[in-house]
């Protein structure tokens, strides 16, 4: 019995080292080459205390960011918003600016866990995590976001949509690199956007399937001029849609066009079958009506409704 | 693995201790300063029994590293009540029958009283939402909601 409760992560203690809280990033990147390898970053460490305990991942010593300077906070730089490496899914979804220029990204960190987890988990954190799952990932990846990550050789900007090459493998090192900002543009007028969620319960669930979108329109033509696609998790990483997308570019806005996105997104998408999440069958129907449902929000918030009911 | 200073705030009071760096949150509460109103459940951010405030903000202990609050503000539930007199979420409780096992209590009180604080006229769903953090596994919250509604300020 008491060997069950070790095997458990619940009996389980956390073995680090070292603790370390540096004030600069330049200490914070001095710290993770002093112990080159055993070290690893931590912010709100809502992933990272659970990976530890369940043996998941190793670490000899933690280097806790939270105390760098100017990463906090969410700024707009005239259509340019950007967040700092620290900014919390709550400052995300109780942002009246979040709100009005990215709606779905700001929909998307108020579903991620509860009100506790949201008030501790970084947006970046969530993107380093790259769970094909991960809500504000899927928003951020449609609005083609940009990271900033400072290595010891300097910065360097990486679009999200080269972010994600591997399952569970982002292109940063973690036990080397620090992810300082996240960028991305505001919707334009002759945008909209949408995130659908489907889980279990309203709190602390995982997607079963989720779908963020970002269509832009040209009103007087009524067509779609471009849209952006993300699905999870439909895929072994945060996934985008590009063939759904292709097909929509220049398309007119009809039931017809959704229609044919459905059924290419469909073709793309590789939902698996879940205990946690539903059978693949389930899943992969309600990609059809998640890609429906999804664009059809999404030209409405750009101001351009479809004429019929789909 | 060497000890590490801590000072921080609990309940209104200055704390200072040495601590080794693997100690989270809720166990630093427990085991060391011996305030076993802050529960263990799940161990990893799932049931929210842990739930303390940091600067008024709830989170979950057993996935907190207890150096993380230095120099920052702690309340459990020893600190909502001002001596013998309940905090009136506390008292809304009793009043309404609230506790059935009480292991989700003390995590129900905290956020319930860090919800009010940014929402003082809350309806019933905004109540549910902001307790979904803690579940209560009596299934009892019919009568918690009810609690948090007659302590806020409808």
């Amino acid at each position: 019995m008491e060997q069950a409760l070790k095997d458990f992560h619940w009996g389980r203690e956390i073995e680090i080292q070292q603790y370390l809280q540096p004030l600069t990033a330049k200490e914070a990147l001095r710290m993770l080459a002093e112990h080159e390898g055993r070290a690893l970053v931590i912010a709100g460490g809502t992933d990272v205390i659970p990976m530890l305990r369940q043996g998941d991942i190793e670490a000899d010593v933690l280097v806790d960011i939270s105390r760098l300077p100017e990463m906090g906070s969410i700024e707009f730089e005239g259509d340019l918003i950007s967040l700092g490496g620290l900014v919390t899914h709550a400052q995300i979804a109780s942002s009246p600016l979040i709100r009005e220029k990215a709606g779905l990204l700001a929909e998307a960190a108020g579903t991620v866990g509860s009100p506790q987890i949201r008030n501790v988990a970084t947006v970046a954190g969530n993107l380093v995590s790259a769970q094909p799952a991960a809500d504000v990932t899927l928003p951020l990846l449609a609005l083609n976001a940009r990271v900033t990550i400072l290595s010891p050789k300097g910065e360097r900007e990486v679009p999200l949509t080269q972010f994600f090459p591997r399952q569970g493998r982002p292109a940063i090192d973690c036990r080397r690199e620090i992810l300082t900002r996240i960028r991305f543009s505001a919707l334009q007028k002759s945008q909209g956007g949408c995130y659908l969620r489907l889980s279990l319960r309203k709190a602390l669930a995982l997607p079963m399937l989720a779908a963020a979108i970002v269509v832009a329109v040209d009103k007087e033509k009524r067509a779609i001029k471009e849209a952006a696609i993300s699905l999870g998790p439909v895929a072994p990483t945060p996934f985008r849609a590009w063939k759904t997308e292709a097909g929509l570019r220049n398309a007119p806005i009809s039931k017809a066009t959704l229609e044919g996105a459905a059924r290419t997104a469909l073709e793309e998408a590789n939902p698996r079958s879940s205990l946690l999440r539903g059978s693949t069958e389930y899943r992969k129907a309600m990609v059809k009506v998640f890609v429906k449902r999804g664009l059809s929000r999404a030209l409405a918030n750009a101001g351009a409704a479809l004429a019929e009911e789909i | 693995m060497k000890d590490l200073k801590l000072a921080f705030k609990l309940n209104g009071r200055k704390i200072s201790t040495k601590i080794p760096p693997r100690l989270l949150l809720v166990d630093l509460l427990r085991d060391i300063l011996n305030l076993k109103g802050t529960k263990v459940g799940c161990r990893q951010g799932e049931c929210g029994a842990c739930t303390v405030l940091v600067n008024g903000e709830p989170i979950n202990s057993c996935i907190y590293p207890a150096l993380k609050v230095a120099g920052q503000s702690v309340t459990t539930i020893e600190g909502l009540s001002q001596g013998e007199k309940l905090h009136p979420i506390q008292q809304a409780f009793l009043d309404e029958g609230a506790v059935q096992c009480g292991y989700c209590i003390p995590a129900m009180a905290l956020t319930a009283k860090a919800f009010l604080e940014k929402n003082p006229h809350p309806d019933e769903s905004q109540i549910r939402e902001g307790l979904s953090g803690v579940l209560c596994r009596c299934t009892g919250y019919r009568k918690i909601v009810k609690a948090v509604q007659k302590a806020s300020k409808n």
